[in-house]
This record gives structure tokens, sequence and C-alpha cells, in this order.
């Protein structure tokens, strides 16, 4: 069976005005699958990641050389809709970011923007990514409280919600539970692994051990480079690039 | 679906043009001013404008009065204020203790910086024109304009003591200094920029204030200068309005002048107060 | 929305038993006189207040002595100088305020959030950095030069053109010099609420596809709406205390009209035509000056304290 690519990342050099934070970036993100990015704080995962759905055009001075392709068409051409793009490919960040309304109006917003006026097709929508967020149940009797009532794991679900609603095809998550507890966390990578199955999802994680729990591939960042990118069981269990290794055993990061 | 994303990024750039409008509109404005003031203040703007008093004739008009009388009202109310209000912002900010009474105090000075400046004239003219029997003085005109920036002055001030760091204040402790003299010889020299920035900023604002003075009875139309604090006055604003009232059309050259100037002399105090504030940010 | 109030109210009892305030009032107070002097100090401010409300009342009084209250509050006609016909009904003085607040709100708060609106979604840095001490000229310039701009040049030059019947002295071109001096105000006020949204809310509105009109209108500004609202009425009640500009611009005509061609007489307005005539002290005439001005502090305190009231009850919790 052939591994659909959702992503091909064609040797991409990222610049914050002089500074190279992304140095030659080659990589296929499968369809269906679970692609982990790991390596030491401030080495580019967060910005590579930032470069798939142009997060990075909201700062001045960012540049980007190379090309990215999702589903075989280049996102960084002229007259790309940015817009668009972004409803395509969702994101999910480290910290909980619920907007200051209610629940419903969270999960609601994406549909709203994107033309769903009607309120059956709204509420059925919202239930459906609160459902596929695993947060449903814990929420069904105050969709119309505030979203900041919630506990941080449930914020950070909440916004997997959020996400979800305007049907993406491709799912980024910047370190998701991180900020959260270990029974929080948990819930993040069972979550995880349901959505898999009908998502393509690329995860940013500084902990190894949950990019070996729950990813199928993995990619190896260090100082802007990809040192290496393989399947995670090769990764962890026999790397090829020496750096790979050191850092899995613990010699540095 | 492809009509809502056209009308959606349709909305986006017609708002963007419309907010670009907008904000163009305080420039243009801005740019209109200067041009009318700057084009017909010129006319008259020589030395002997400076030397002169005011007279019936538009070509003789000099505001010699109102530049000595604001000379000396805003001259006596610098240490006033700076003095009143620096010590009241200390004081919140370093003595008083955290309770409900400071808390009433504070939003109370918050209120005064909201209140009409006329109604300070008022407050000029019931409690030292009349029940302090100052009179029409300059005195008189300068404790109203000090109690009118007064809570300017204590707010900014507050705003410069809360942002010197407690470490500064810790290591003075540490050294066996007790509280007014690490106040006074650590906190305050460090806040020092920043306060007086603010205040030569309210004091910019007293400069072309003219409707307290009005209502506490600094005179329009005047031939001399101020010999003391207890003589009557009048000051540039004042001269100037006088002059926009006035029919014949040449007083308008003249009140032009007289704006003028005016603003030369605030743009070169904002221009001390935002030198001030760089020199010593880089710190 | 009551789970967003503000959660940290003091109550009376936290002063004595809060280990962390009894903890910061016994640092305090080591030096007697000094603290003493300071305090001194401080009194001015809280005697400013007693001295202003005391003179507005006291000599309110003596005004209401002789015309009622309600004459006063409902009366339509304004004529206390000019016998005989003596009138004092306020009425044409509120409208007339009321006519310059609301043609300068008009301009000062839409052109104000938009902007806002645009430096902080919109615009680039360079931009920014250019148009705020543009704004800071623009806030600092003396309400008598506006005045004297908007006889001169305003009505002449703008207004007239469009409308040839409008008066020299006319209540629009001192609104629209009020609007334009208290648009800075505006802009910054509401551009700090903007900005005191976290950058993770804006930055999550953008990765789900929205524009910047959408992020600016369904998401930051419901945000920041507690900041924007005080201060558009912090904006009002600044309009409603505006002198110079009326007292040049607007004319020294009390009548109660719906044309802004026209000339009127504000509140403030009147108090200034007052101060300039040789009114004896202790006539009725005197003490109308308080009692309209008493009537102009209750409005911008009822104002200014809902403002305060606002940001206090409603404002947002981000986390």
């Amino acid at each position: 069976m052939s591994n659909q690519k959702v992503l091909e990342v064609k040797n991409i050099d990222f610049f914050y005005d002089d500074f190279q934070a992304l140095e030659n970036i080659t990589m296929d993100v499968e369809k269906n699958k679970v692609t982990a990015l790991i390596g030491p704080s401030g080495c580019g995962k967060s910005t590579f990641l930032r470069t798939i759905n142009r997060m990075n055009d909201l700062i001045e001075g960012a540049k980007l050389e190379g090309d990215i392709l999702f589903d075989g068409e280049s996102i960084y051409q002229e007259n790309v809709d940015v817009v668009n793009l972004r409803k395509r490919i969702g994101m999910v960040f480290q910290q909980p970011n619920p907007f200051p309304k209610s629940v419903f109006e969270n999960v609601a917003y994406g549909p709203k923007i994107h033309g769903v006026t009607d309120k059956a097709k709204l509420e059925e929508i919202v239930v459906e990514s609160l459902k596929g967020a695993a947060l449903y149940d814990e929420v069904k009797d105050r969709l119309n409280k505030s979203a900041l009532s919630l506990s941080g794991g449930q914020q950070q679900r909440l916004c997997i919600a959020r996400a979800l609603a305007v049907k993406p095809e491709v799912l980024l998550m910047d370190e998701p539970a991180s900020a959260l507890d270990p029974v929080a966390t948990a819930k993040i990578e069972d979550l995880i692994e349901e959505l898999k199955n009908n998502y393509s999802i690329v995860i940013v994680t500084h902990s190894m051990q949950q990019a070996a729990r729950v990813s199928d591939m993995t990619g190896f960042f260090l100082m802007g480079e990809l040192v290496e990118y393989d399947k995670t069981d090769k990764i962890f269990e026999n790397p090829s690039d020496q750096r790979t290794e050191d850092y899995i055993t613990g010699r540095f990061g | 679906m492809a009509d809502l994303k056209k009308k959606r990024m349709l909305t986006d750039k017609i708002f963007k043009v419309i907010f670009l409008v907008f904000i163009s509109l305080g420039l243009v404005v801005l740019a209109a001013l200067i041009y009318d003031i700057v084009s017909k203040g010129i006319v008259m703007l020589d030395w002997e404008f400076f030397t002169r008093f005011d007279s019936r004739f538009p070509a003789k008009a000099g505001i010699k009065a109102g530049l000595f009388g604001t000379l000396y009202v805003i001259g006596l109310m610098i240490p006033i204020t700076f003095f009143i209000g620096t010590a009241t912002a200390i004081y919140l900010e370093e003595y008083a203790p955290v309770n409900k009474l400071t808390d009433i105090i504070k939003l109370n000075i918050a209120n005064l910086a909201g209140i009409p400046s006329i109604i300070y004239g008022m407050l000029g003219l019931g409690v030292f024109v009349r029940y302090l029997n100052m009179g029409r003085s300059v005195l008189a005109g300068s404790l109203t304009l000090s109690l009118l920036v007064l809570p300017v002055v204590i707010v900014s001030a507050q705003e410069a003591l809360k942002s010197v760091p407690d470490s500064l204040r810790n290591a003075s402790y540490a050294l066996g200094a007790n509280h007014w003299h690490t106040v006074y010889k650590v906190v305050l020299p460090s806040a020092l920029p920043s306060i007086l920035t603010g205040f030569i900023l309210a004091i910019s604002r007293a400069i072309g204030e003219t409707a307290p003075l009005i209502m506490m009875g600094a005179l329009t139309f005047v031939m001399f200068t101020p010999q003391g604090i207890m003589d009557s006055f009048t000051v540039m604003p004042i001269q100037i309005f006088n002059w926009t009232s006035l029919p014949k059309t040449e007083f308008e050259l003249v009140a032009a002048s007289g704006s003028l100037l005016l603003l030369i002399l605030l743009f070169i105090l904002n221009g001390l107060a935002t030198f001030i504030r760089y020199k010593y940010s880089r710190k | 929305m009551s789970d967003l109030k503000n959660k940290d109210k003091k109550s009376w009892a936290s002063y004595f038993f809060d280990p962390k305030i009894r903890y910061m009032n016994s640092k305090k107070n080591k030096n007697g006189l000094v603290n003493y002097v300071l305090l001194l100090t401080t009194l001015v401010s809280v005697i400013t207040t007693i001295g202003i409300i005391l003179i507005l009342l006291t000599d309110s009084f003596h005004f209401f002595e002789q015309v009622p209250v309600l004459d006063f509050l409902t009366g339509t006609k304004w004529n206390p100088l000019i016998k005989p016909d003596l009138a004092y009904g306020v009425l044409p003085l509120v409208a007339g305020t009321m006519m310059i607040t609301l043609g300068s709100a008009l301009i000062a708060i839409p052109v104000g959030l938009g902007s806002a609106i645009y430096l902080t979604e919109y615009a680039s840095t360079r931009f920014s950095k250019i148009i705020k001490p543009i704004m800071e000229i623009l806030a600092g310039i003396p309400t008598v030069v506006y005045g004297y701009f908007a006889l001169t040049f305003i009505t002449p030059n703008v207004l007239k053109p469009i409308f040839p019947n409008i008066r020299t002295f006319n209540a629009l071109s001192a609104s629209i010099a009020v609007g334009i001096m208290i648009l800075p105000m505006v802009i910054s006020l509401s551009e700090d609420a903007l900005n005191a949204v976290p950058e993770s809310i804006r930055q999550g509105a953008y990765a789900m596809g929205s524009t910047r009109f959408e992020v600016a209108s369904r998401v930051m500004v419901p945000s920041a709406l507690s900041g924007i609202l005080s201060s558009f009425i912090l904006a009002i009640s600044r309009a409603i205390g505006e002198t110079m500009i009326v007292a040049i611009a607007a004319g020294m005509r009390p009548q109660l009209t719906s044309s802004f061609l026209k000339p009127i007489q504000t509140m403030t307005g009147f108090i200034v035509q007052i101060s300039l005539g040789d009114t004896p002290v202790g006539s009725l005439q005197y003490y109308t000056i308080f009692a309209v001005g008493l009537l102009l502090f209750l409005m911008t305190l009822s104002l200014n304290v809902i403002s305060h009231l606002i940001l206090k009850k409603y404002r947002e919790v981000y986390q």
C-alpha cells in the first residue's frame, strides 16, 4: 500500500530578518499518519510547524525560500489563498488559547466565518466536533458557559474541537500537552491515536516518550536542521545519525 | 462557497481602505491646521510682536502682556505643582498603608483628572479669588492651574515610581538604609526622568489652558505686565481668544501669530520631554 | 457572563488578615516626620474635591433659592441677562452641549476605533511609529487654537462650500473640531485595550483561517470591549466639558434647534460668556454660573463613574 503524501517540504530555508532559523529542510508527511518532530528547545521545530500553515506570515521580517506542496500544490506561490489554507490545515497551540466566549461560540467560530449560518447545522457541527475531541460529555451541560471556566486539559481539548469544526485535512499540534498534567496528557494522546484515522497529524513535542508512544514517523531537529527522518521505531531503536543517538540516549538536550 | 470567499476578502479589503482613510483624517486635519496657522501667523510675527502690548489697531497689537503673564503664572506654578505632585505620588506609592482609604484617595485623584477645566475655574474663583481674598492675581491663577494639572502629574509620577524595580529598593535596604533614605536617594533618582517627562507634558497643557483663567478673572485687554504675584494679568491663550472674537478681520492674522507662537513654545517643551524620555530610557 | 467578573475584589477584612498586606504595611511609616509631610501634600487632592463640591453646592444653593429647580431643569427658554423676560430654563444649553457631544462622538468614535483597529491589525510597525507622535501632537494642541481653526478655516473653507446657508457661528464646525480634539484619546485608549488581549488569542483566530477584518471584528474587539467602551465614555465626558472651542466657534445663541448650521450655546460656553462680562458678584446672574456648573459637574462625574464601573465589573479575564 503506497503511502499518500499530504505534505511535501522541498528544501526550505527560513529566516527571521538575517537570522537563519531553518536550513535546507526536506521531508514528506504521509496521509493519516502521526508525524512527530523532536529535538532540543529552540532548534526550529515550532518555526517549521508554522511554515506549514503560513502562520509565520504574521511576523515582520519572516522569509521563506524553497517550497511546500500541500496535496501536490505549492502553498507559497504568489496568489495562494492563505485564509483557505488555514482552514484546511488546523493548528493547536502549546498554551490553550480559547477565545473569551462561551464553549459553544468557540467551536462555532470557524464554521460561522466559513459561511454556516443555520442554527441547527451549527449545533450539529459543534456537538460533532466536541465528541471528536472527547470533550462533549464533560461540557454538554455548559455549552453556554465561558470557555475559561474549563480546566486546562479541557480547554486544550476545546481548542482541538475548535480546530476540528472546520473539517481540516491536516492538524498541526505544537506541544499540545506540555502545559497539562499527566492525566490530561494521557487523554490528549489517546485522542491523537483516534484522530489519525481521519486527519494527518504533525506534532511537535519535547517529550521523546510521547513521540515514541504516539507517532508513526519521527523527525529529529537540531539547530535548524532536519538531522534524521524515519519511521519512529527505527529512530528510537536504531538511529542512523550519531547526533540522533546522542539525543535519544540523553547525552544532551 | 467561492462567492462567500470573495465576499470575505472583499470585506477585508474594503475595511482596510476605510480604516486607512480614517487614520489619514487625523493627519490631514493636523496638516491643514498647521498650514493655516503658519501661513497666517507668519505675516505679523516680527520682533515687535513680542515687545508691544495689545492695541485697538491690529497692526500695532502685540503679545507682550500675555507672554509675561504666562511666564509669571507658569513660573510660579512649576515649583508648587512639582513639589506637591511628586510628594503625593511618593506618599501613595511608598508610604501609604495598603487599605481601603488609600484606594479611595487614589480613586479620587483619578476622578479629579476627568473634571472639566472650567470647573477648576469655578473653584479658583470661589476659593482663591473670593474666599481667600487673593483677588484676580497671578497667585490665584497659578494655584488654580496647579490644582488643575495636579492629578495628571500625580498619576504619571506614580507610574514612574511603580516602574522602579524592587530589586533596587531591596539592595538599598540590605545595605542598612532606612525607608526615606531609600526613597530619596535610590528610588526617586531612578524615577526622575519619567517624572520629569510627565511633568513637562502637564505644564504644556497648563500653558494652553484658557477657560479656568477666564473664569477667575484674568483680564482680556491688558496693557501692562505683572510686577508681582498679586497683580492682575493675562495669558497668551486669552489674548488669542480675545483677538479671535474681534470683528476686524485683520485681527484674524494677529490671532494666528499668537497661536503660532504658542504652538512653537509647546513644540519646544514637548521636544524637551521627548528628549529626556529617550536620553534616559537607554540606561 | 457572571463568571467573567473581576475575581480579586478585596474585602475589608483582607486588609486586616492577609499576611502579604500586613507585611507591606509594616515596612512603611518608619520615618514619622517625612510620613506626615507627605500625607499633608496628599490631602491637597482630597481638599480639592471637597472644595469643588462645596463651592458648587453653596453657590448653586443661592441660585435655587430664587429659581425653582424644576423650572431650571425643564424650562426651554434661557435668558438670564437681558431684561425683561428673564428666563432660567437650562434645556437650550443642555441641548447645545448634547449637539456638540453627539456631533463630535459621531466623528471620533468610528474614526477612533477604526484607526485603532488599523494600527493593531493592518499596519506595519514602521507606520505605527510615524503615526504615534503625530497623534500626540494632535492631542497637545490648545483648545483655543482648535477654536480659531474651526472659526476661520473649517467654516469658510470646508463647510460653506457644502452648506452655503451656514452661519459664521455654527454647531457643526465646533463639533468637528471637538471630534478631532478627542480623537487621539479614543485611538490611544482603544489601542491599549486591543493590545491587552493576549497574542495567543489573536494567533488562534488567524490559525482558524480568518481574514484580518474577521479577527478584528469577531475576536479582538469583543475581547477588548470593556476597555473600548470605557474609552468612548471618557471621550464623551471630555467633549461635554469642552469650553473654548465652542465658545469661539459655536456661538452665543442659546436656542433649541436641531440644525447644526445654526449657532447654539453650550453650558460651558455660557459660563465663559458670563465670566467675560461685568456681572456683579452676588447677583442672581452670578450664581447662575454655579448652577450650570453643578449640572455640568454631575454629568461628567456620572460618565466618569460609569466608565470606571464598566472597566471594573466587566474587565475580561483572558486566562
